[in-house]
C-alpha cells in the first residue's frame, strides 16, 4: 500500500532564521506592517510504500532525521496526508 | 618524491580545476576523483573543492555526503590522512559528520564575493602549519551560505580544544561586526575535526596562491598540506 505524507521541515525554534529574519524585515516595507515571528522551512510531500501506516511512518520518520533534516540545525514534523488523490 | 594529492569531482563541483592548478603551482602531483570512485588509496591527501555538489539540492552538500567517494574519504580521515574541503567542500565535511556544525544562509541573504580578511586562530595542524597564530591573511569568500552555527557545547568543545582554524577580521586583526561577511557564530571561518587533519573553510585558499591573480595569502594553507606529506 502506498500512504502519502507531508513532512514540514522548520530551522529549529532556538536558532535564527536568517531567511525568516530577512522577509520580516522587507514586509513593512513593502506595505505590510504588523507581520513578525516569520520563519522559512520547506515543506515535502510524498508516498511511501509499506504494508501500513505505521511501518511507513517509522521509515519515514528514519529517513527525515538522517537525509531530508539536518538535525543541527533543523527540526521536522510528519503529517499522514490524505491517500486518495481525487479531485486534485 | 612527489606526493599525490586528489581532487573529488561531484557533479555540480566548479573550484576543481582552481585547486588542481593551486597545487601543480607548488610543485605537487593531484588528479580528479570521481564521486562515484571508492578507493582513494594512492592518495596522500584529498581536497573537496568548492561548487554546487548535486546541485545543493535539499541543504548544501546533503546529497554529496551520501556520495560512494565519501564512504572513501571518512575512511581515508579516520587513518589520519589530510583532508581539506574549501567552501562546499567545508559544507559537505558538516553534512558528512566529519565536521560538527553546519553552514546556513548568510545573514541578511546576501551572496558574497569578496576578499576578506581572516585571523589565523591555530598553526597547529597538518593544514595549518606554515601560518603563524595570529597572523592577519587576505582570502577570498565566494558564497550564499558560510554562516556557521552549532550547539554551545559544540561551540565551547572547538574553542577549548584549539579547533577553530581562521575567523572573520578586520586588517588589524579585531573581530568586528562589519568584518564578519555572513554571521558566521563567533566569526568562524574554518574549523578543524578532533585528529586536527580535517580542516574545512569558507574562503578559498586556492584562489590566494598565483601573485597574479587573488594574492599569495592562501598559500600556506597548501604548502603546510604538501609538508606534512614529505615529512612524514
Amino acid at each position: 500500500m502506498k500512504f502519502r505524507f507531508a513532512v514540514d521541515v522548520m530551522p529549529k525554534k532556538e536558532i535564527s532564521d536568517p531567511q525568516g529574519q530577512t522577509v520580516e524585515r522587507a514586509l513593512p516595507s513593502l506595505g505590510y506592517p504588523g507581520i513578525s515571528q516569520v520563519r522559512v522551512g520547506k515543506r515535502i510531500t510524498l508516498e511511501v510504500e509499506a504494508d501500513s501506516e505505521d511501518a511507513a511512518r517509522d521509515l519515514l520518520e528514519r529517513a527525515s532525521e538522517r537525509v531530508l533534516s539536518n538535525p543541527v540545525i533543523e527540526e521536522f514534523e510528519i503529517e499522514a496526508a490524505e491517500s486518495s488523490g481525487a479531485g486534485r | 618524491m612527489s606526493s599525490r594529492v586528489a581532487v573529488v569531482v561531484f557533479p555540480g563541483s566548479n573550484c576543481e580545476q582552481d585547486a588542481v592548478t593551486a597545487i601543480e603551482y607548488l610543485g605537487s602531483e593531484s588528479e580528479y576523483v570521481w564521486h562515484l570512485d571508492t578507493d582513494l588509496g594512492a592518495f596522500d591527501a584529498v581536497v573537496l573543492p568548492g561548487g554546487f555538489a548535486y546541485g545543493d539540492y535539499l541543504r548544501t552538500g546533503a546529497i554529496a555526503a551520501f556520495s560512494p567517494v565519501m564512504e572513501a574519504v571518512r575512511d581515508f580521515a579516520s587513518r589520519g590522512g589530510p583532508v581539506l574541503g574549501i567552501c562546499n567542500g567545508f559544507q559537505i565535511l558538516c553534512e558528512s559528520g566529519l565536521l560538527p556544525g553546519a553552514l546556513r544562509r548568510n545573514a541578511g541573504l546576501k551572496f558574497r564575493c569578496v576578499p576578506v580578511n581572516l585571523r589565523v586562530e591555530t598553526s597547529d595542524s597538518l593544514l595549518t602549519s606554515e601560518y603563524k597564530k595570529g597572523e592577519v591573511i587576505e582570502i577570498p569568500i565566494n558564497h550564499f551560505e558560510g554562516n556557521y552555527i552549532c550547539s554551545s557545547e559544540t561551540l565551547e568543545q572547538l574553542r577549548g580544544e584549539d579547533r577553530v582554524a581562521f575567523r572573520y577580521c578586520d586588517s588589524a586583526g579585531a573581530l568586528t561586526a562589519e568584518s564578519n561577511p555572513n554571521g558566521a557564530l563567533d566569526s568562524i571561518a574554518g574549523i578543524l575535526n578532533e585528529g586536527r587533519n580535517v580542516l574545512g573553510m569558507m574562503p578559498h585558499p586556492e584562489r590566494a596562491v598565483d601573485p597574479a591573480v587573488g594574492g599569495t595569502d592562501g598559500q600556506a594553507i597548501l604548502r603546510s598540506l604538501l609538508k606534512s606529506l614529505t615529512s612524514s
